[in-house]
């Protein structure tokens, strides 16, 4: 026999339910459930489940399908429940009376476009936060300044501890490597026209302008950036930030300042160690590999650069550490409720800096081309 | 033994590294009922629940659910009992990326094959029974406020029609009213879907009014279990200070009546 039996009688329509209505059968049952809807749309339905032998919410759910399916909004009553049916019944019976209709969804016909235009008008709210963000911090310092008894000197040590003293050896290892690659590369092209000792003013100028400093950035940024977009954006997640506005601190003072303030320190010194460790790669790389002596490498190293290239690679650590340090702080602050919301954010914001960071050196680029530097 | 055992804890220890929280512990919950746990914060009562769901490694002792051990029985056979057993958790413990309907679904996606439209239907019906709206079932944990956390943790909890629920102090952290709605609601879900429910808690009104037995976890050991008459006839000072004390001196012309 068929767990949903259905016989048409003229305008009526009796439907017997036997078996176990339970979540394992739903399989076999939903399809007969929906058949047995399409007819009853406007016969009188009679519903019996006297044989019923099992139900748990899922059948229960179908079973108020089926009352549920008159056109003319009439329920049907199912007679013969058995005794412990009754209640689970009754209760599905209820909720799903109460329940308003689901809202309708959005239609996605334009979703192109629509993430078009979203994309645009958070970009545009992006510059806004960020001008926002260097507005408080700027308050906050000055704040700060006036008053440096609000200076938090723990914090602040504490994270140029993080930032800075232990970047040290991954920033030395991966500069010395760059430096030598640029070296040995340099060595193996320009030997070809003759000009192998080239390769010094190409590792002294490229690591003290422009490689160094961008190295260290990215560095950084993957490093130090996501650790600060991560922490507070947990700390976002658990509501500490709000406990510190209740206790009348402000957040941007407490927990991004020093913050910020270490990344603007510790990037200049960690730029001037990697740039030396380039310089020290490139030289060994010369030495064993094109057969220049230390010696003259530092000689031919003081003829090609000058104090303007360090400058200029230099003058830039702050402003990239101030370009990370925002937008690091500003996504962990965007952080909402969820887990996966906290991932978000952290990747946003390692992708963002980095790409701010290149940014931010090609515009240097083009204002010291200006100046002539 | 007037009916069968569906949890019997027979000299659990538990402990962490030299601390023992449980010491020979013993305790069984029966088909049907609405056990209470209460004991004093930081007792072990969230330990005791964690061993029983298989959460943490006991060091000594015998627990079986459903008449099967958990040390002889098979992985298979553990996990088809698991799937019989709802747990709300303390924190509420939902998944945070997923809203509140989808949060009722994970459980059915993972064990039961149905089709797409039944399960939003069940999950919808499920937060209905414990008073979420159509409307609620679409926010996302971190927008919901503590007891509509805990409702709907436990229409998670309730997801696969369990038979047997765990509850880690469900109404603390609500308001009164809230948490006698919260009572009232355990008590028919207990005699719709007919569950057995363990409940640790700390609200003297659910104990009073819904629990059936009550077992009191003292020093890593249950002192005394029974109705609700019996423990208030227990000369343990402990259990005097807490069923006798200031905060619930209000009660005492309902001290012995539990209502049903
Ligand atoms: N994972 C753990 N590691 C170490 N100690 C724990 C752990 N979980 C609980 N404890 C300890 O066990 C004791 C009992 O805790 P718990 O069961 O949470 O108390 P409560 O009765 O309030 O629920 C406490 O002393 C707690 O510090
Ligand atoms: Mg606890």
């Amino acid at each position: 026999m068929q767990p949903l039996e259905s016989a048409v009688s003229g305008r009526d329509l009796d439907i017997t339910l036997s078996g176990s209505w339970t979540a394992a059968h739903t399989r076999v049952l939903e399809p007969l459930v929906e058949a047995a809807v399409r007819e009853a749309r406007d016969r009188h339905l009679r519903l019996d489940m006297h044989a019923v032998t099992e139900i748990d919410t899922f059948g229960a759910c179908l079973v108020e399908r089926l009352a549920c399916s008159n056109s003319t909004g009439i329920e049907a009553e199912p007679v013969g429940i058995p005794e412990r049916m009754r209640g689970l019944l009754a209760e599905v019976g209820r909720v799903s009376r109460a329940a308003q209709p689901l809202p309708p969804k959005k239609k996605a016909s334009f979703a192109g476009i629509e993430s078009i235009g979203r994309a645009t008008i958070n970009a545009g709210r992006d510059l806004v936060v960020f001008i926002e963000m260097l507005g408080e911090l700027g308050d906050a310092l000055l704040r700060v300044l006036r008053d440096p008894r609000r200076l938090r000197p723990i914090s602040l040590i504490y994270q140029l501890d993080r930032v800075g003293l232990q970047a040290i050896p991954i920033i030395f290892l991966i500069t010395f490597l760059i430096g030598g690659i640029i070296s040995q590369q340099g060595i193996f092209h320009f030997r070809r026209f003759g000009a192998g000792d080239y390769a010094v003013d190409l590792v002294g100028i490229l690591v003290l302008r422009e490689i160094g400093v961008l190295i260290v950035a990215i560095m950084v940024a993957g490093r130090s950036g996501s650790s600060y977009t991560a922490e507070l954006g947990s700390m976002k997640m658990r509501e500490e930030i709000d406990a510190l506005y209740t206790m009348g601190l402000d957040p941007v003072e407490v927990l991004l300042l020093p913050r910020v303030v270490a990344l603007i320190c510790a990037l200049p010194a960690l730029t001037f160690f990697g740039s030396i460790s380039a310089l020290f790669g490139g030289g060994l790389v010369e030495w064993f590999y094109g057969g220049m002596s230390p010696a003259i490498y530092i000689e031919r190293l003081k003829d090609a650069v000058s104090i303007t290239h360090f400058e200029v690679g230099i003058v830039k650590a702050p402003f990239m550490a101030l370009v990370i340090g925002i937008v690091a702080c500003s996504e962990g602050l965007r952080v909402k409720g969820s887990a996966e919301s906290l991932g978000l954010q952290t990747t946003t914001s390692v992708v963002k800096s980095i790409f701010l960071v290149v940014v931010l050196d090609g515009l240097f680029a083009m204002f010291f081309a200006g100046i002539g530097m | 033994m007037d009916s069968e055992a569906i949890i019997s804890v027979r000299d659990l220890v538990v402990g962490f590294s030299d601390q023992i929280v449980l010491d020979h512990l013993s305790l069984d919950v029966r088909r049907g009922e609405i056990l209470g746990l209460v004991g004093a914060s930081g007792g072990g009562k969230s330990v005791l629940l964690r061993a029983i769901i298989g959460l943490l490694a006991k060091r000594d002792g015998r627990i079986s659910l459903f008449g099967t051990d958990r040390d002889i029985a098979a992985p298979e056979t553990m996990q088809a009992i698991e799937r019989r057993c709802g747990v709300l958790f303390q924190q509420g413990a939902l998944f945070s990326s997923l809203n509140t309907r989808q949060n009722v679904e994970f459980p059915m996606r993972e064990y039961l094959h149905l089709s797409e439209r039944l399960r939003g239907e069940v999950a919808l019906t499920k937060l209905g029974m414990v008073g979420i709206s159509t409307e609620d079932a679409e926010k996302f944990p971190a927008e919901l406020s503590g007891g509509m956390t805990k409702r709907a943790a436990l229409a998670r909890a309730l997801a696969l029609d369990p038979e047997l629920v765990f509850l880690d102090e469900p109404t603390s952290g609500l308001d009164p009213i809230a948490a006698g709605d919260f009572d009232t609601l355990i008590e028919t879900l207990q005699r719709t879907l007919g569950l057995t429910v363990f409940m640790v808690t700390h609200d003297l009104d659910s104990l009073y009014a819904i629990c059936n037995r009550i077992a009191v976890l003292i020093d890593g050991k249950i002192i005394v279990q029974g109705p609700i008459d019996m423990i208030l006839a227990c000369e343990h000072p402990w259990v005097k200070a807490y069923f006798r004390g200031k905060r619930t001196r209000e009660k005492a012309p309902v001290l012995g009546q539990p209502a049903h």
